[in-house]
């Protein structure tokens, strides 16, 4: 019975411990992840209508829409990290041995499972030719400790011993990583608020939907947009002022923020994100003039105000720009899209531009030239909110992975022993990478031992 | 000289360099193996003059950023590392078959840049400002590379392999005899390979780095975030394979070329056929 039971839990810890495991596991996380780049995350109601109704309910009981954070996703990497823990219980001891306590008598059997063997005949005591290849190897390798056993004695020396240590060093990486992660996701959010210019906030709505109050307030001060003059967006610029209890908070008053130079405050980091034209207090100024000539009027007009032009005709702006590049390839300045309704006759869409296109707002409009001079606008900043406290940890595993890295392909665990006796000096080497390079610098060292 | 007539220049040289190489597994001559890397290395030179001095245009023009930004600068990029990681493996190692392997993927880039993309040195818009663009592209695009050379050496041993297998006939004998041994190519995909991975990982981390210094999360399983994972997944069990037995060899150079597939789709077929971030401006 007893017996049984271990050899269940041997199994179970003999699985984990499986580098077959690992390997599926890579994999499979690397197939299961094509999904959700297929299927759309979150998905928007227009992506929705394109499927059919068996599908989504299909798709939404696996957990398609949300894959990332769907039960069996997370269940795979925690078996990952199972995984990864195991292995390294495992196999760590006995890498630990080769680090703390070297081998450091080299007898024929240990001599026999060397790839680099050289012997020399030498003249000399053992203990001369002991003193000479103690200060050689710590001349041309590394310092060498000394042992005297059965009547030889044995020197051995190493370099980078710790790099064996690299591949859990990778390991231990990512489970911080995860940490990080997790932490994060505990203690951290992430949120999006649109602040009108010349309003502020106090409070942001999670992703998730729900409110969190900052415990300070941001002011929008001015937000602006500039363009190329391909009408490439060129800078979203948002002027952003603290202030905590009512308080102005020095340093952080009129902190202009752009895409990829955010502000933070208690832990709490604001992004340019988007921006828009906020409707309220819009007002817009057009200009009408007799095509026969004569001195034109300026009219103003609210949003969504029909305006009542000379000759009984009306006229609505739909929608304005104070820059028309991005819209109209050739035309810059602000124009409108309006609506204009002549005399007893049926509304007509079509845009106008400043007094710098007069052929073009010519084109309609009847007996009138209506001339767009521009608005006074108003936009609101949208603003993505985010505190993660666990972003530093993630860091450090990214720095620790890279690090590992780096130790386990590039550095190798290079070894020398000598054996001294009365006859000579027997030299071996191992090295834990590549071992064509340590050939040759072995080749080296017995070249340099000859001349000796 | 403008650096349009440069980038002629390369791709010229690496169709030329192809040729060479051909004609060295073709001739087995020693001498023409060497000329085929020293018209990679000419190739190469020409390309960074070119790629500098695209640079330069960009700031005679007024908006100057490093020529990383689009797809075309994109491509010629890519072709620029892999000549790069080619140039370091062969002086490293002098297997010049390998050439005739890795060669073509770089005159392919180039080819592909300089007949059917759009070349028009464009303003940077606000999301690209930023230098985490550099360093995230260069990082990326040198593992990249180190990957393609990795597919070519595992196509080799596909094809060494498969041509030992049948026997070999005299001529394909002929052709093989310039090949690395089957050993020698198995240790160079994974060398090639262990120069990528840790390119690749720190590609993925500026990014993330990027991402989190641009809008606040490090990772948000944006399509070619993901790609990349599955990337590093790939290849972080072909290392893993290695360790265990069985794995070495065929499977492996097969998971190199299957990790290559991946590695385009990430860096192209994410942008053509799904949605996300990296849409290079369209
Ligand atoms: C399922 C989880 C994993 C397990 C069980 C696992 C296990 C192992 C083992 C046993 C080794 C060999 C150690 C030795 O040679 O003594 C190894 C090597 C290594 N592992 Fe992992 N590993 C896992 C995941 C990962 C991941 C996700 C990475 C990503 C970076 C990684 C990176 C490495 C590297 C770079 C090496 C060194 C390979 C080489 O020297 O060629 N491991 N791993």
């Amino acid at each position: 019975m007893t017996t049984n039971k271990r050899g269940f839990a041997q199994e179970v810890w003999d699985f984990f411990c499986s580098l077959k495991l690992s390997i599926f596991l890579l994999i499979g996380l690397a197939l299961v992840s094509i999904i959700g780049t297929v299927i759309q995350q979150g998905p928007q109601r227009e992506y929705l209508a394109t499927l059919s109704e068996t599908k989504i309910k299909l798709y939404s009981s696996l957990g398609f829409f949300d894959m990332y954070h769907s039960w069996w996703f997370i269940l795979l990497l925690y078996l990952l990290t199972l995984n990864l823990i195991c292995c390294s219980i495992k196999r760590l001891p006995r890498v630990w041995k080769v680090v703390s306590e070297p081998v450091k008598v080299m007898d024929d059997n240990f001599e026999k499972s060397l790839s680099n063997v050289k012997e020399f005949k030498l003249k000399g005591s053992k203990e001369e030719l002991k003193d000479r290849m103690a200060s050689f190897l710590k001349a041309e390798f590394a310092e060498p400790v000394i042992t005297e056993q059965g009547g030889e004695y044995h020197l051995f020396a190493q370099k980078h011993p710790w790099c064996r240590l690299g591949v859990y060093v990778v390991h231990l990486s990512i489970i911080i990583v995860f940490i990080g992660a997790l932490i994060g996701s505990f203690f951290g959010y992430k949120a999006y608020v649109n602040i009108p210019e010349g309003g502020s906030v106090s409070q942001v709505q999670t992703n998730s939907g729900k409110v969190i109050d900052l415990g300070f307030d941001v002011r929008c001060e001015k937000f602006s947009v500039s363009f190329y003059d391909t009408g490439a967006p060129k800078e979203f610029k948002s002027i952003l002022s603290v202030s905590d209890k009512g308080q102005p908070v020095a340093g952080l008053q009129h902190i202009p923020i752009i895409v990829n130079d955010p502000l933070t405050y208690k832990g709490i980091t604001f992004y340019q994100s988007s921006y828009g034209q906020s409707d309220e207090g819009v007002a817009y100024y057009i200009s009408v003039r007799n095509r026969n000539g004569g001195q034109p009027v300026k009219l103003k007009a609210r949003q969504g105000e029909r305006l009542a032009l000379p000759g009984g005709a009306f006229v609505s702006v739909m929608e304005a720009t104070m820059d028309v590049r991005p819209f109209m390839r050739g035309f810059d300045g602000p124009g409108a899209q309006v609506e204009y309704t002549p005399a007893g006759g049926n509304p007509q869409p079509f845009v106008i531009l400043s007094d710098k296109y007069e052929s073009f707002n010519a084109q309609h409009g009847g007996d009138l030239i209506l001339t767009f001079d521009g608005m006074d606008q108003k936009f609101f900043t949208g603003l993505q909110v985010a505190k993660d406290p666990g972003v530093w940890v993630v860091w450090f595993g990214c720095f620790l992975m890279v690090v590992g890295i780096c130790m386990a392909f590039f550095m190798s665990h290079k070894r020398v022993w000598a054996r001294v006796t009365d006859k000579g000096v027997t030299l071996g080497g191992s090295a834990s990478k590549n071992p064509t390079g340590f050939e040759i610098a072995f080749d080296e060292l017995v070249e340099k031992l000859n001349k000796l | 000289m403008s650096s349009s007539s440069l980038f002629n220049v390369t791709m010229i040289v690496y169709m030329v360099s192809t040729c060479i190489f051909f004609a060295f597994l073709a001739s087995r001559n020693k001498t023409i193996g060497a000329l085929g890397t020293y018209a990679a290395l000419f190739g190469f030179l020409v390309q960074g003059a070119a790629i500098g001095l695209r640079w330069k245009e960009s700031y005679d023009m007024g908006h100057g950023h490093a020529p990383l930004s689009n797809l075309f600068e994109s491509v010629v990029f890519f072709s620029w590392t892999i000549v790069m990681i080619f140039l370091f493996i062969d002086f490293k190692y002098k297997y010049r078959a390998i050439g005739f392997f890795v060669m073509p993927f770089a005159l392919f880039g180039m080819a592909w840049a300089q007949l059917s993309l759009d070349s028009n040195i464009e303003p940077l818009v606000p999301a690209l400002q930023s230098n985490w663009l550099m360093y995230h592209v260069i990082t990326c695009f040198l593992g990249y590379a180190a990957f393609a050379v990795a597919c070519g050496i595992s196509i080799m041993f596909l094809i060494r392999e498969q041509l030992e297998q049948g026997g070999g006939n005299a001529q394909a004998g002929g052709l093989l005899s310039m090949f690395p041994s089957i050993k020698i190519l198995d240790d160079l995909n994974y060398k090639a390979i262990m120069i990528g991975f840790p390119l690749l990982t720190l590609g993925i981390v500026t990014g993330a780095a990027w991402a989190n210094y641009a809008w606040g999360t490090y990772w948000s399983w944006d399509p070619k975030e993901t790609w990349s994972l599955i990337v590093w997944f790939v290849y972080a069990a072909f290392l893993h394979a290695r360790i265990t037995r069985g794995w070495v060899g065929r499977r492996a150079a097969i998971l190199s070329v299957v990790g290559f597939a991946a590695t385009i789709f990430c860096y192209l077929g994410v942008n053509l056929f799904l949605s996300g971030l990296h849409s290079y401006g369209k």
